[in-house]
């Protein structure tokens, strides 16, 4: 028997607040690379803890804890963690030590922090949970594969009542640089907020990490059932990839009418979009469109803010007018579909609704 | 002598992220683990990297440190006689 899957708990920290969305004020940032806002590291962690992370572990273990308080859990079955980069601050540092001290008198701390599943294991050590705790790293599906993970596990073992499950990925000084060699990035300054209209190549990107709790036991506080999440890796034309969707939402009861809300990863890069823009004028003509990167950047994980702001979607049934991209309205959003991909490789669909 | 005190207890606040200590915070006696400043099996490992980055020592046996790791008066008593540089 399948067992619905709902999210009791989120927690998210990005470049906007929940209260800078749904008040329509956002922050603007004029660069392509900008940081997410970091609350108050000391509430959640203890100093001594503190003073040897990098951001995204301090992002990571902080959003984790705002989830399992937010749904009111001590101590999950288990913690899965997505992150396409890893924990890159402390890469850097590790290799700027090896190249200044020619490989000799390296300092552990940074060596040992910089691996992909440093945030998964700090988790569990800040919450000593000994269950199961695995790190996915597949790029833009890397949280993603986290989620599909976390549903097999709630829906073949009985006995598993809650998973902390989440993506990070933080900038560094060098790496995230990088973009604006390979063209992943704009050029110049940019305003985020102009990011779709300014009809040029690359994107924006900053940093974020995004938990949720989950669980088969529905309870009044839940913010949507997760209905289905799916991946696929080929290349492929709007019309196959419309194909792929309609044959995805089949298989779970709806038909694209069902759909109030379509959620597209467009990050503003005039290549990369052409696919968005098909489904837009297509199969998703009807639908009330919502995009998110040009509010919180595009890195690996960052459709975790947009299953945050479904999840708040559904749960406040109001839809902030800065994340529209059509005229099309929802007065009573039930379902949501969060389409993204990179680079026409690691297309990933997210089927929420509200519980 | 105060030189090197004061110069171990710059590189420790750097080395292992404590800048929410000052230098006057440390006391020359006090505990650099447990109940003092609370660092931990890691910071052994950076104290060690220390004394061999910053004064030539190599501690070939890692239980060396218990003894020298005390506090900063112990710490700068050992460098002051086995440094090479």
């Amino acid at each position: 028997m399948s067992r619905a899957i709902y999210i009791t708990g989120i927690g998210a920290i990005s470049a906007q607040t929940e209260e800078s969305i749904f008040s329509e004020k956002p922050v603007i940032y004029n660069s392509n690379i900008f940081q997410a806002i970091s609350p108050n590291f000391k509430e959640y962690i203890p100093a001594m803890a503190l003073r040897r992370m990098s951001k995204a572990i301090k992002m990571g273990l902080t959003a984790g804890k705002i989830a399992l308080q937010d749904a009111n859990v001590e101590l999950p079955a288990a913690i899965i963690t997505g992150t396409g980069e890893g924990c890159k601050q402390d890469t850097e540092k590790f290799l700027e030590s090896m190249l200044a001290q020619e490989e000799e008198l390296l300092t552990p701390t940074s060596f040992i922090q910089s691996t992909h599943n440093t945030v998964g294991g700090q988790i569990a050590l800040n919450l000593k949970c000994t269950g199961y705790n695995l790190t996915y790293s597949q790029e833009n599906a890397s949280l993603e594969s986290a989620l599909i993970d976390a549903i097999l596990l709630l829906k073949e073992k009985l006995s598993m009542n809650s998973v902390l499950v989440g993506g990070v990925d933080e900038i560094s000084k060098k790496i995230t640089s990088f973009g604006n060699l390979n063209g992943f990035l704009k050029q110049g300054k940019i305003d985020n907020l102009g990011l779709f209209s300014q009809r040029s190549r690359g994107t924006i990107t900053s940093e974020g990490a995004f938990f949720f709790n989950l669980t088969t036991e529905y309870n009044e506080n839940c913010y949507a059932k997760i209905k289905a999440v799916s991946n696929f890796n080929t290349d492929s034309s709007s019309v196959e990839i419309s194909e792929k969707i309609i044959d995805f939402l089949s298989r779970n009861g709806l038909k694209l009418k069902d759909l109030d809300i379509f959620f597209l990863g467009k990050n503003g890069d005039l290549e990369q979009d052409k696919i968005y823009e098909e489904l837009q004028i297509s199969i998703f003509a009807e639908s009330c469109q919502l995009a998110y990167k040009h509010l919180a950047g595009d890195f690996n994980t960052v459709s975790g803010f947009a299953i945050w702001l479904s999840c708040l979607i559904l749960k406040k049934q109001e839809i902030p007018a800065i994340l529209k991209l059509n005229t099309v309205s929802s007065t009573k959003p039930k379902n949501i579909l969060i389409y993204n991909f990179s680079s026409n490789s690691n297309h990933s669909l997210i089927l929420l609704q509200k519980p | 002598m105060s030189d090197l005190r004061t110069e171990l207890k710059q590189s420790i606040i750097e080395q292992l992220n404590l800048e929410e200590l000052s230098i006057e915070e440390i006391d020359n006696d006090d505990s650099l683990f447990g109940d003092g400043l609370g660092l931990d099996s890691i910071d052994a490992l950076e104290l060690i990297v220390l004394l061999e980055k910053d004064y030539g020592i190599k501690l070939t046996d890692p239980n060396q440190g218990k003894e020298i790791f005390i506090s900063i008066n112990k710490m700068a008593e050992y460098i002051e006689s086995h440094r090479t540089k």
